[in-house]
């Protein structure tokens, strides 16, 4: 007998719609799962479990009414970078301990007129700046498959939760991907849309022409449930897109036929685990069987895109993390004049690696330094974009894995900043590129950790990219073994 | 050009940031390994090569620059550090 809280958002929102289950007790199982798992996990920076109640007795109403939209009665949780009206957000810093906002993001306030149950809000590295979560200023979220292990980041508590069963479905951000690659450390999937399709408007700003927020799920069917109601244009976000949201649950038809599908050879690097390579070859023969045709193909400016990157997603950082001045809200440090009280409130709120990232960017905009670092990056970056581009004008879409490596042992890459940038290597250029990227699982590693395959789309085709990967996960055994076990791993 | 302790002071002041000595020397060595790794981007040839600012091709959306919504002063003011009525509370700005 399943629990409650192993239900895809899928048969969740059957079963609610039904009148088969009441959201309060779906509610209710979550809260209890939760409490039995987060001594061990520490998914959780806040659990608002009397909210989440109160928004599931409202959403029994509506669906006994017949008004029920597919996440209406579905518990979710909220990374902590996105901000939830009247529920305390830290974006994983001490900075902001004790901020609570008065207003919601945007997402959030789509996931509420949806009905979603908001169960808590999630752990993550501190500002979204991290690939292990281990950055954040609370905790460090255990990979629910390991716990020695990390689950990945930034949005490292979104992943787990969901693999762990603490909450249906969750949102994250992802900015060279953060959402992407604990997904694949996770065992889930997830997936960043392309730049301008959710509205950033509410979410704490690391480097704003690269941050995304999206969803996680245990099917990619949950994903398109929740992506369809956070996307959509946004008259707060100057920088969303004006375009219709397509109905990416209706998408997912699972035929492939005709599809033409790029394997970049730039992705497959010296120091990637083999098993890692081997399991996304395997995963190409599978989508060859379904029908897809599967080319080489070349990015050539691949090796350029972590500089890139790193350049200018922490001179956007510099930029959007000054206005933590203890001024308005957060934290304040003493000071009798102003410039020290700024210099001691970052000093002692901010982290080492938000300080250090701070003053990369800042060195990188400074006199003297901007042409050579932040304008040349932002060329380069033209570069990288062409070269998806051109692919993309003989390709529906491009395969290829999340990470080179399975979930690390948490310590590994503390020591050395450079080896933790360089877990990227595959997810920043989509970010660059303001692509669609999704990642899923396709296989587990000799320790039984799971590998991630990921799917890159054209601008604003989410739905091809939803339909690959949903093809490929009806067709293969992961996600059945990877519920099964992550939740079991926590009896 | 590896990065001085006195770079990293001058930064850190751009930056606001107050670091101990300890932090100096550190992040120097670290800054300095990181912008080591970022000169391979010097091999690319990029003289005719239009910078990317914005993924899309959008242009800035206006709007009537009108009042739309007014929070409540305490809304704004709850989350104040230091506050007297009305006001943020500050540390002098002028010496």
């Amino acid at each position: 007998m399943a629990e409650l809280y192993e239900l895809t958002i899928d048969a969740a929102h059957h079963a609610l719609a039904k009148r088969e289950l009441l959201s309060v007790e779906l509610t209710e199982a979550v809260l209890r799962r939760i409490e039995a798992t987060e001594p061990h996990l520490h998914a959780f920076i806040t659990v608002s479990a009397d909210t989440a109640l109160a928004q599931a007795r409202v959403a029994d109403e509506r669906l006994a009414r017949g008004d029920a939209p597919a996440l209406c009665g579905v518990p979710i949780g909220i990374k902590d970078v996105i901000l939830t009206r009247g529920i305390r957000s830290t974006a994983g810093s001490k900075i902001l301990g004790n901020f609570v906002p008065p207003y919601n993001a945007t997402v959030t306030q789509k996931l509420l007129d949806a009905g979603a149950v908001c169960v808590g809000k999630l752990n993550c590295d501190e500002f979204a700046m991290g690939s292990s979560t281990e950055n954040s200023a609370y905790q460090v979220t255990r990979n629910p498959w390991n716990g020695e292990r990390v689950p990945g980041g930034s949005s490292g508590g979104s992943a787990a939760a969901v693999a762990a069963g603490q909450c249906l479905g969750s949102l994250g951000t992802d900015t060279g991907g953060s959402i992407r690659q604990p997904a694949a450390c996770c065992g889930v999937v997830g997936i960043k849309p392309t730049y301008g399709r959710v509205s950033r408007y509410g979410v704490v700003a690391y480097a704003s022409s690269l941050d995304q927020v999206g969803p996680f799920g245990r099917s990619v069917a949950d994903c398109a449930h929740i992506l369809s109601t956070i996307a959509g244009h946004d008259p707060l976000d100057s920088t969303c897109v004006n375009r219709p949201v397509p109905d990416y649950r209706a998408a997912l038809t699972g035929n492939l036929k005709g599809l033409r599908l790029g394997l970049p050879k730039e992705y497959f690097v010296e120091g990637m685990q083999p098993e890692v390579e081997r399991a996304i070859r395997d995963a190409v023969s599978q989508l060859n069987a379904l029908g897809a045709e599967v080319d080489d193909v070349s990015l050539p400016h691949t090796e350029y895109a972590i500089p890139a990157y790193y350049l200018i997603a922490t001179a956007e950082a510099s930029s959007n993390l000054s206005r933590y001045d203890g001024i308005k809200y957060g934290y304040r440090g003493q000071g009798e004049a102003l410039l020290d009280m700024y210099k001691r409130t970052r000093a002692e709120g901010f982290g080492a690696e938000v300080k250090r990232r701070i003053m990369l960017g800042t060195y990188a905009l400074s006199s003297g330094y901007y042409d050579a670092y932040y304008l040349k990056a932002q060329k380069v970056r033209t570069l990288i974009r062409n070269d998806f581009l051109a692919v993309f004008e003989r390709c529906h879409a491009i395969v290829a894995p999340t990470a080179p490596t399975t979930a690390f042992p948490i310590g590994d890459k503390t020591s050395d900043p450079l080896q933790m940038y360089l877990e990227d290597i595959f997810t920043v250029s989509v970010n660059l590129a303001g692509l669609p990227g999704l990642s899923l699982p396709c296989g587990f590693d000799q320790h039984g950790l799971p590998i991630g395959l990921q799917i890159i789309g054209r601008p604003l085709e989410e739905e091809t990219v939803l339909n690959v990967a949903h093809a490929y996960q009806q067709a293969t055994e992961w996600r059945r073994t990877s519920r099964q076990h992550a939740v079991g791993s926590w009896q | 050009m590896p990065l001085s302790v006195d770079d990293v002071r001058h930064i850190a002041l751009l930056a606001r940031l107050e670091l101990t000595p300890e932090e100096e020397t550190a992040f120097a060595s670290q800054l300095d390994h990181i912008l080591s790794h970022f000169e391979r981007l010097k091999q690319l040839d990029t003289e005719s090569v239009v910078p990317t600012a914005h993924i899309l091709a959008i242009e800035t959306p206006f709007r009537d620059d009108v009042v739309r919504n007014r929070p409540a002063v305490d809304s704004l003011l709850a989350n104040a550090p230091e506050r007297d009525n009305r006001f943020f509370k500050v540390p002098k700005i002028i010496e």
